[in-house]
């Protein structure tokens, strides 16, 4: 018995080592003939010692240790947290709550934050969006980015050439990405599994090299540059004010500074996601949304029970693209810039990422989802890149351990009487 | 004579060269059991698939209540108020039990997207009235307490009864069931012979039954069709069948 957990405790030990000076940077650097350790001062290697130490010490004595603190109480989790009905009645405050930290946070933090957050709200967008015909349809679609990038064209052209402003484009470039939905819908609608992700990528590439080469109308690979920020009410958040405009500093007699203009677009951000998360929420309870999830199910019995599956695979193809044309368009305006560049199969995979680590059909999750896939590249910066390795072995170990996601799809509880 | 309920007349269907149904007559009147017996292979399902529109007939007439159905359209045919069960259970599995019997209503439900969105109070009636009707179909077949539980999760016998209480929902005038009783114990099959006889008898619908298990069909039948090889062999009452001489050898062989 003791003689094993030796064995654990030397090899949990040496781990340890190998681990922590990997982390830590150290490294062996030849020096003529002798080889030498570089990278940790003294003090550092006493902290890694002592890690060391600890960690051998405490695999050793592990039967002690556990037989030591069997006594001492658990906290009790479902004792602690309030009851059912108690839960229920607090949803809305909490949600509420929630609402309002989301509109005053940008106050309080510096415009780096803010900034990340926005991106972090143009990816919430897309990921459900792409929920509702990956999670709910079960229709694998890896060409989503196309109609991000529609969105976003849609915007960029109309502003270059006709001048319309950020809130009619909205709406259009909506309408827009939900036409090509509908359009890509058709063709699709036979298909399923590997099939249907193979014509969508198609569909994601042959947008993106129609954007490259139609270089009279989009410019090609040098995109559209000076794309019109969105205005409040007219008001603008530049500098000095175009022909006949008023700026928003001069407006409010207040100094010039360019943080409104982020916090702006940020909070532009937030409305547009508490729109989209209604409205799918809705739909999710209605009769369209549980039949998307019948007929992931099972195609036949749908059939059999008088629901039209071309209806229902286009409704989905058509919303889910309407959300992706929301968020193309807001991201138009928040860049200023496009190119094809942006639009790459690689935006896709984060995407339907997104959605699967975040648990198929769960919006709660998708949001979680967005939140870590988009700010843990931003803390791990240093490890640029080691990036894509990290995404991988995240991705491989959420399938082995965890493979309905962060935040799993709870069904909804229904009462009869 | 009043109107039959479907009226099938040489309905054939062919496969390239292989027959697998061919020249089948079938007649239902309004509340009646009819039933569909034959050895395995002998066609019977293809039948159903035909009638249901999932496969289109070759040749032949379907006419449901008076109207022309064969060629039509799956979705289209169960509207009219024809609805079919599975011979291998087909639930939408990862759903609640509710879940599965509002997708069912789908269609009385589906009014348009905005009133939806917006929760208005005609949305809500109607929510309430297919909820009602849920919960009523549930009760028939003794599955309230099961309401709030996945239908994967359900045990064989309940998947069954879930199954016809979801086609029962979308208010079908003839309720086609493929092989009901299969995988069930005695004691199930028995609750299953009495909910048939009081859809008949209580719901005023007509049901057209395939079914291997001999007690169950020749205990409730109105009339009973035999299949062998895709041609119809003799039809009548349970009695004129059980002492027909090509149908005990269709079963048993020469002697």
């Amino acid at each position: 018995m003791m003689r094993q957990n030796f064995y654990t405790a030397f090899f949990a030990a040496g781990i340890t080592l190998i681990l922590t000076c990997l982390m830590v940077g150290v490294k062996l650097t030849s020096e003529g003939t002798e080889l030498r350790v570089v990278g940790a001062t003294a003090a550092q290697w006493t902290w890694i010692f002592g890690g060391i130490a600890i960690v051998f010490l405490s695999q050793l004595f592990r039967d002690q240790i556990s037989a030591a603190t069997a006594g001492i109480p658990r906290p009790n989790l479902e004792a602690i947290l309030p009851a059912e009905s108690v839960r229920s009645r607090l949803k809305p405050w909490l949600i509420a709550m929630v609402i309002v930290g989301l509109f005053i946070w940008p106050f309080m933090v510096s415009r780096g934050s803010v900034d990340l957050a926005t991106l972090t709200l143009i990816y919430i967008m897309l990921g459900l969006g792409l929920n509702i015909v990956v999670g709910l349809a079960g229709l694998l679609d890896l060409g989503y980015v196309a109609f991000y990038a529609i969105g976003a064209y849609t915007y960029a052209l109309l502003s270059n050439y006709f001048g319309l402003s950020f809130w009619i484009c909205l709406p259009i470039a909506a309408l827009m990405a939900a036409l090509f939905g509908f359009v890509l819908g058709f063709p699709v609608l036979r298909l399923r599994g590997d099939y249907l992700a193979i014509v969508t990528l198609g569909f994601g590439e042959i947008i993106r090299i129609l954007l490259n080469n139609w270089t009279s109308i989009t410019g090609g690979p040098n995109g559209i540059s000076g794309i019109e920020k969105p205005t409040l009410f007219g008001l603008e958040f530049n500098r000095r004010a175009s022909d006949g405009g008023t700026t928003f500093h001069d407006f409010m007699g207040i100094d010039y500074s360019s943080s409104y203009k982020v916090i702006f677009l940020y909070l532009i951000a937030v409305v547009l996601v508490l729109a989209v998360l209604y409205v799918i929420n809705r739909l999710m309870r209605m009769p369209v949304g549980r039949a998307w999830e019948a007929l992931r199910e099972d195609e036949i019995a749908c059939r059999s029970l008088g629901l039209n599956r071309t209806v229902i695979k286009l409704s989905a193809f058509t919303i889910g693209a309407s959300t992706a044309g929301f968020a193309g368009c807001f991201f138009a305006a928040r860049q200023g810039f496009i190119s094809p560049e942006s639009f790459i199969f690689i935006e896709s995979a984060i995407i339907l990422a997104i959605v699967v680590l975040g648990g198929m059909g769960s919006q709660l999750g998708v949001i979680l989802a967005a939140i870590v896939m988009t700010i843990l590249p931003e803390l791990a910066r240093e490890f640029q890149e080691y990036r894509m390795l990290l995404f991988g072995l995240l991705m491989v170990l959420m399938m082995r351990w965890r493979p309905q996601g962060l935040l799993p799809s709870k069904r909804p509880h229904m009462e009869l009487k | 004579m009043s109107q039959l309920l479907l009226d099938v007349n040489a309905l054939t269907m062919r496969f390239g060269g292989l027959v697998a149904v061919n020249g089948v007559n079938l007649k239902i009147k309004n509340r009646q059991i009819v039933s569909v017996i034959g050895p395995n292979g002998a066609g019977k399902t293809t039948v159903f698939n035909c009638l249901s529109g999932f496969y289109i007939p070759s040749d032949g007439s379907v006419l449901f209540k008076g109207e022309q159905i064969a060629g039509l359209k799956d979705f289209h045919i169960s509207r009219k108020g024809l609805v079919r069960t599975f011979q291998h259970v087909r639930l939408f599995s990862n759903m609640t039990v509710i879940e599965n019997m509002l997708v069912a209503q789908h269609r009385h439900l589906n009014t348009n997207l905005l009133s939806g969105l917006l929760k208005t109070a005609s949305y809500r009636r109607l929510e309430q009235e297919s909820m009602d009707r849920a919960a009523f179909w549930l009760e028939e077949v003794d599955m309230l307490a099961f309401a709030n539980r996945e239908a994967g999760n359900l045990s064989y016998g309940q998947q069954r009864r879930l199954e016809i209480a979801r086609c029962m929902v979308t208010q079908p005038e003839l309720l086609l069931l493929d092989e009901p009783a299969a995988g069930l114990n005695p004691n199930e099959t028995k609750q299953l012979d009495e909910l048939i006889v009081r859809l008949r008898d209580e719901h005023e619908i007509s049901v057209l039954l395939i079914e291997h298990d001999m007690s169950l069909v020749m205990g409730i039948s109105d009339h009973i069709y035999v299949i062998a090889q895709g041609t119809p062999l003799a039809d009548g009452s349970a009695d004129e069948i059980k002492n027909n001489s090509d149908v005990i050898k269709a079963y048993l062989g020469e002697e």
